[in-house]
């Protein structure tokens, strides 16, 4: 075999998640009602269009998570094969001229030339101070100075073709679709999408799809020959670098919350719905977490878990394996540190429920507690996990760049925004200034956590049964609302209830 | 008399949703200097936003498309919003339905009261709390003085209305819009408001623009009234002439969906149907649909104004000239079927016996939250219940009847006493044991918002009890016998049969409870409650948050499920006309305590107490037209935390004697089923004895 697989710890929990989606995914299909809200999503122009940024960062991310070691080419002693020490994932494969053109140091985006001088020796004897031509970027130019620009412009437009070409496939495949399954002729699909009468927004996944497929193609033509976002100190280039932390984000975003969440959930609940002297521990216990300086526990939780791998070096084939263990371990100890404020909320949220007088009627039916935490209390507390959930997702991706500004982080071999906004900090005082990898890291996030915002929005406005009424009820009042009931007249005698 | 407010053909629209909402259209009315003015209707009907437009608050979505709004004789429509600023709170100011709403919680109240006055006065500081003394004293807060620099959490509800009226009462203004101002209030609180308005009225020669609902205080408090229904006027008149011959179909209607004592043993008229949406365009009479009277030409007609005599119209095709002949006063006799059998008389066993029923609440206070003294919400309270028979529990807010009627479901654990189901005792009994017995006793809520769980469809909720206590109610046995399609929902049909008994369509059961209105949501509560087949329901007033109408129509639910079922209710409420319609026994409950019980005819004709007096006094009846004969209860409820020495209501009964601050009377008996607690009475009664 080329290559043998490897699943990381991350790795498994991240196919875990995926999979209870799909699970969640499947079941959901098979109920209408539990469908009907989340067609509700697909009706959000902002919300849809979020989601198309979304998938891509997420395809992005899971590409990056399928991992595995490529076999070497010479073979041990017994006749095995051997494979690299080196962890590579599918994306590294997809990227790999992006990973291994590495030049000297700096380099400016879609530079030809490194970003200081250098000194060379002539064969004359003479030294001058020049800028040094890219190993790699712009290397197919004789004269850069005569061609660069045009080259440039050239890719563009070979990118922007190459984009749009993609996009009018997708669009002429989603218009075919749409024809066969509504029965209607092609041309009147594609009139009724940019006439926005679908009921699902295409106009606007349309229109995002197409920048990001611009945008790929752009990136794609130029970075054969260029660092379009220039390259680091060591001259990797930024663009990988932004790509590779994607996986780093959606991971502590997503596997935080997933560990933070059952903790406060079931003890936010519990406070709120029990009261007395659980609710007396409950509140103990998180005023005591709270006011513990959460940096100082990360930071004594990595050193420990540090010393650990160090110890246990055998325990660990590879440089990812440590590396990624140390990023679990951030996780686990974000997941704990974080969970205090969404489970005071939820407390919060809860004594004011378990007043409620649909809580009292099932108190009154003598349903058991467990149902009516699990029916009543957290349906309808699940609008606060969800805003949380995605505050707090944003909130850690910017948690893990501080972190790994202390030290406390990520493990350094690890490519992340906060490993490269660290490493970019300190050459914001450099005259001239190096700005790209700063600016990278910055719009990769942005876009992230703003898409996830939108998306969030969308969801919440969606599921409240109760924000249907106030944008459609009106209009659809006398239909929904049947014939006016007579209160008399309905009630049938007793001499009817026996047939 | 001068016309001071003349609205001439207003338009106003709300922008929500795709469709624009008329919730005014076409709206002329006139109001006099020193006159007040009722605009009566049912919730939806777009009285608040009538007000709202006068005063040009409207909400953002709001948008007033027509029309004009002369006050003395100057547009309001046509001033620039800062000359606005100056007609509001000086010419014309409103008071709101929810003084706890409407005022700041974190200022006091002479801050509020000096702010109205420093924009509409040059005043300085020693001026202006002069002025503020002398409002408050006028609204009648006693130790003014003192009170004026506290904070509202402080003051009452009754003192919170009377300081939002002093408010409004800071600039001066000529006309008055009170929103609701009493809904909120309790009976007695309520008679002491609208004296107070009254009074002030007369005093300031104002004009008073009174939104309301209650047919009670409109025929208390009005002169002249106007009936609204779905955006516009349908009936103009005088108090007189209204009362005496309501001419509109919709006001007939209204009149005949009271409950009272004469209706008893009879179905309430029920307006069927409810107000119609006002986002579509009407073509007829907007009252059509629910009309006796309906004719084809209603349908597609919109009726114009007919003068019945000079001072009273109304826009309705009965009273075009050719039909005039028609005898319209004639009230629909609503199908007068005798409802309640009463054949047999005999003294049956008590489905349910409470005694010495007390739930105290302790005072945490400190670090080590010590117990520092007790709430008594309720203080011994003893009452039964016969199987198919309703006991009313009669009080005012605060009193502690809700809480009987949790604690005897054991939803609030009692502190003492028993409460005996069967001549089983429920206080005490474990989560387990009590379980089947859940199932005899059910509760109907008070707020049909709150009530059913916003996120789970009509069928899970009433599922939710058959599941829990594994009951089905048993007049559905016949009907059960296929398994129904979706086994998922295994009492489906029982389910379909249980809306149908509380009158709503099948098909509701998939949707989720915001989709209904107010009254088909209690239906549903209804529903779910029977779904376990219970004995006895407990209903925590369960029509004061809905309208007259379909409080008529809830009130007949009740009534035939009773005939139909055989079940009892103890009715908590504070409402005085649906006990006399409804209940067999009354229990009037004062500060954790009953002071009277007896059979409603009994309590209503010859109340015993002086506090059940007040509180028949103080219900604002049609027709009523002095308030000489009313008692008026000096001051509110004390506090279940600290109650009075003695009797709990001599501080502010009028026959107080000595005797009364000293001890608590025990029961004298009036009669064999009529007992009473009052030093009065047992002197009284004893006395009576002698003489005979």
């Amino acid at each position: 075999m080329p290559f043998t697989p490897v699943v990381l710890w991350t790795d498994a929990l991240v196919f875990l998640l995926v999979f209870l989606m799909s699970v969640f995914i499947w079941y959901m299909r098979g109920n209408e009602h539990l469908l009907a809200p989340w067609r509700r999503v697909g009706h959000s122009a902002s919300g849809m269009s979020a989601l198309t940024v979304l998938i891509f960062f997420i395809i992005v991310g899971l590409l990056d998570t399928l991992h595995f070691r490529p076999a070497l080419e010479h073979k041990n002693s017994h006749g095995e094969t051997i494979y690299s020490v080196e962890v590579l994932s599918v994306l590294d494969l997809l990227l790999t001229p992006l990973r291994t053109n590495v030049e000297k140091t700096y380099s400016a985006p879609l530079a030809t030339h490194l970003y200081a001088k250098e000194t060379f020796n002539l064969p004359d004897g003479n030294q001058i101070r020049t800028f040094a031509r890219l190993e790699y970027g712009g290397s197919h130019l004789t004269d850069p100075d005569a061609e660069h620009q045009s080259d440039i412009n050239l890719r563009i437009a070979k990118g922007i073709g190459l984009g749009l070409l993609f996009w009018i496939i997708l669009h002429a495949l989603l218009c075919l679709n749409m024809a066969r399954r509504t029965q209607q002729r092609f041309t009147l699909c594609v009139q009724s999408v940019w006439r926005r009468t679908t009921e699902i927004p295409w106009h606007a996944i349309l229109i995002t799809l197409g920048v990001i497929l611009v945008a790929v193609g752009i990136l794609s033509m130029l970075a054969a020959h260029y660092h379009v976002l220039g390259t680091d100190k060591v001259g990797q280039d930024v663009l990988y670098l932004s790509l590779k932390s994607i996986r780093v984000a959606l991971i502590i975003g997503t596997l935080t919350t997933l560990i933070m969440l059952p903790f406060a959930l079931l003890l936010g609940i519990a406070a709120g719905y029990f009261r007395g002297w659980i609710d007396d521990v409950i509140q103990y216990t998180y005023t005591t977490l709270n006011s513990i300086p959460s940096v100082l526990l990360i930071a004594a939780t990595i050193l420990m878990m540090q010393v650990y791998i160090e110890t246990h070096a055998e325990y660990f084939e590879t440089i990812a394996e440590r590396a990624d263990v140390r990023l679990l371990c951030l996780c686990i100890i974000l997941g704990i540190t974080s969970w205090t404020g969404l489970c005071r909320l939820l407390r919060g949220e809860t004594l004011k429920l378990r007043e409620m007088e649909y809580i009292q009627a099932a108190h009154a039916f003598g349903v058991s507690h467990w149902r009516i935490i699990s029916r009543h209390i957290l349906p309808n507390v699940m609008h606060i996990v969800l805003i949380a959930t995605v505050m707090d997702f944003s909130g850690l991706v910017l948690a893990e760049a501080v972190l790994s500004y202390v030290g406390v982080g990520v493990d350094p071999s690890m490519i992340s925004f906060g490993t490269m906004i660290n490493a970019a900090r300190l050459e914001m005082a450099r005259e001239p200034m190096v700005w790209w990898t700063l600016l990278s890291a910055f719009g990769f996030m942005f876009i992230l956590v703003l898409s996830a915002n939108l998306f969030a929005d969308a969801v919440q406005k969606a599921l409240d049964p109760r924000v249907k009424t106030r944008t459609l009820n009106n209009a659809s009042a006398q239909k929904n609302n049947p014939a006016p009931i007579p209160a008399s007249a309905s009630i049938p005698s007793p001499a009817n209830k026996s047939i | 008399m001068s016309v001071l407010l003349e609205i001439d053909n207003l338009r106003t629209i709300l922008h929500t949703g795709k469709l624009p909402v008329r919730a005014v259209d076409g709206l002329s009315l006139k109001i006099n200097r020193g006159e007040t003015f009722a605009l009566l209707g049912e919730s939806g009907c777009g009285k608040s936003m009538t007000a709202l437009s006068i005063m040009r608050l409207l909400p953002d979505v709001g948008e007033i498309l027509s029309g004009s709004i002369n006050l003395n004789n100057a547009d309001l429509l046509q001033l620039p919003e800062s000359a606005m600023r100056q007609v509001r709170g000086k010419q014309i100011s409103m008071i709101f339905q929810e003084p706890m709403l409407s005022l700041n919680p974190v200022m006091t109240i002479a801050e509020q009261i000096a702010e109205v006055l420093t924009q509409h006065f040059r005043l300085n500081k020693p001026a202006a709390q002069e002025r503020i003394l002398q409002l408050l004293d006028q609204v009648g807060i006693p130790d003014a003085k003192r009170r004026m620099h506290e904070y509202p959490f402080q003051f009452s509800g009754g003192m919170k209305q009377r300081a939002m009226i002093a408010m409004a009462l800071a600039g001066e203004p000529e006309l008055l819009i009170a929103d609701e101002p009493t809904t909120a209030l309790d009976v007695t609180i309520q008679a002491q408001v609208l004296d107070l308005m009254r009074e002030i009225q007369r005093q300031n020669h104002m004009a008073i623009l009174l939104i309301t609902h209650d047919l009670g205080v409109v025929s208390e408090m009005a002169q002249h009234i106007a009936v609204m229904y779905a955006g516009e006027i349908v009936e103009q008149s005088p108090r007189m002439h209204f009362f005496e011959r309501p001419a509109h179909p919709y006001a007939q209607q209204l009149f005949a969906s009271l409950p009272d004592k004469q209706k008893r043993n009879h179905e309430l008229a029920v307006i069927s149907g409810a107000v119609p949406s006002l986002t579509q365009a009407f073509s007829g009479c907007r009252f059509s649909d629910r009309c006796h009277y309906a004719m084809p030409r209603c349908h597609d007609t919109a009726p114009q104004w007919h003068h019945i005599s000079p001072v009273h119209k109304v826009r309705c095709h009965l009273y075009d000239l050719s039909s005039t002949l028609i005898d319209i006063t004639r009230i629909p006799e609503a199908t007068s079927v005798p409802a309640s059998p009463d054949a047999q008389e005999q003294k049956p066993e008590p489905l349910l016996q409470v005694s010495g029923l007390k739930v105290h609440f302790p005072i945490h206070k400190g670090f080590f939250k010590r117990i520092v003294g007790q709430i008594k919400a309720v203080d011994g309270v003893s009452l039964h219940i016969a199987a198919g028979k309703t006991l009313a529990l009669v009080g005012e807010s605060g009193c502690g009847k809700t809480t009987v009627g949790k604690s005897i479901l054991q939803l609030i654990q009692p502190t003492a006493g028993s409460v005996r189901y069967h001549q089983q005792e429920l206080v005490g009994m474990e989560r387990q044991r009590l379980r089947p017995l859940r199932s005899q006793l059910q509760f109907v809520f008070q707020d049909p918002y709150s009530s059913l769980n916003p996120r789970m469809r009509i069928i899970e909720i009433l599922q939710e009890g058959m599941d829990a206590l594994n009951a089905a109610p048993e007049f559905t046995v016949g009907t059960l016998a296929q398994p129904s399609a979706a086994p998922i929902f295994p009492h489906e049909t029982a389910v379909d049969t249980l809306l149908q008994y509380v009158g709503l369509p099948k098909e509701a059961k998939w949707r989720y409870p915001h989709e209904f209105s107010g009254g088909q949501r209690q239906r549903i509560a209804i529903a779910r409650a029977l779904a376990v087949n219970p004995k006895l329901l407990i209903c925590d007033e369960p029509t004061s948050a809905l309208d007259v109408s379909v409080q008529a129509q809830i009130l007949n639910l009740l009534k035939s499920l009773q005939n139909n079922l055989g079940l009892a209710y103890l009715f908590i409420t504070h409402n005085i006309s649906v006990v006399e319609y409804l209940a067999d026994e009354i229990a009037v409950m004062y500060l954790g305590r009953i002071v009277e019980q007896g059979l409603t005819d009994e309590v209503i004709s010859k109340p015993g107490h002086p506090y059940t007096q007040a509180l028949l006094s103080a219900v604002p009846q049609i027709g009523k037209t002095s308030a000489t004969d009313m008692i008026r209860l000096k001051g509110d409820i004390p506090s279940p935390a600290s109650p009075p020495t003695g009797c709990h209501f001599h501080p502010r009964c009028p026959m107080a004697m000595p005797v009364c601050r000293q001890t608590y009377p025990e029961a004298s008996t009036l009669s064999a089923t009529h007992i009473t607690h009052c030093h009065l009475y047992s002197q009284e009664h004893r006395s009576n004895h002698h003489e005979h």
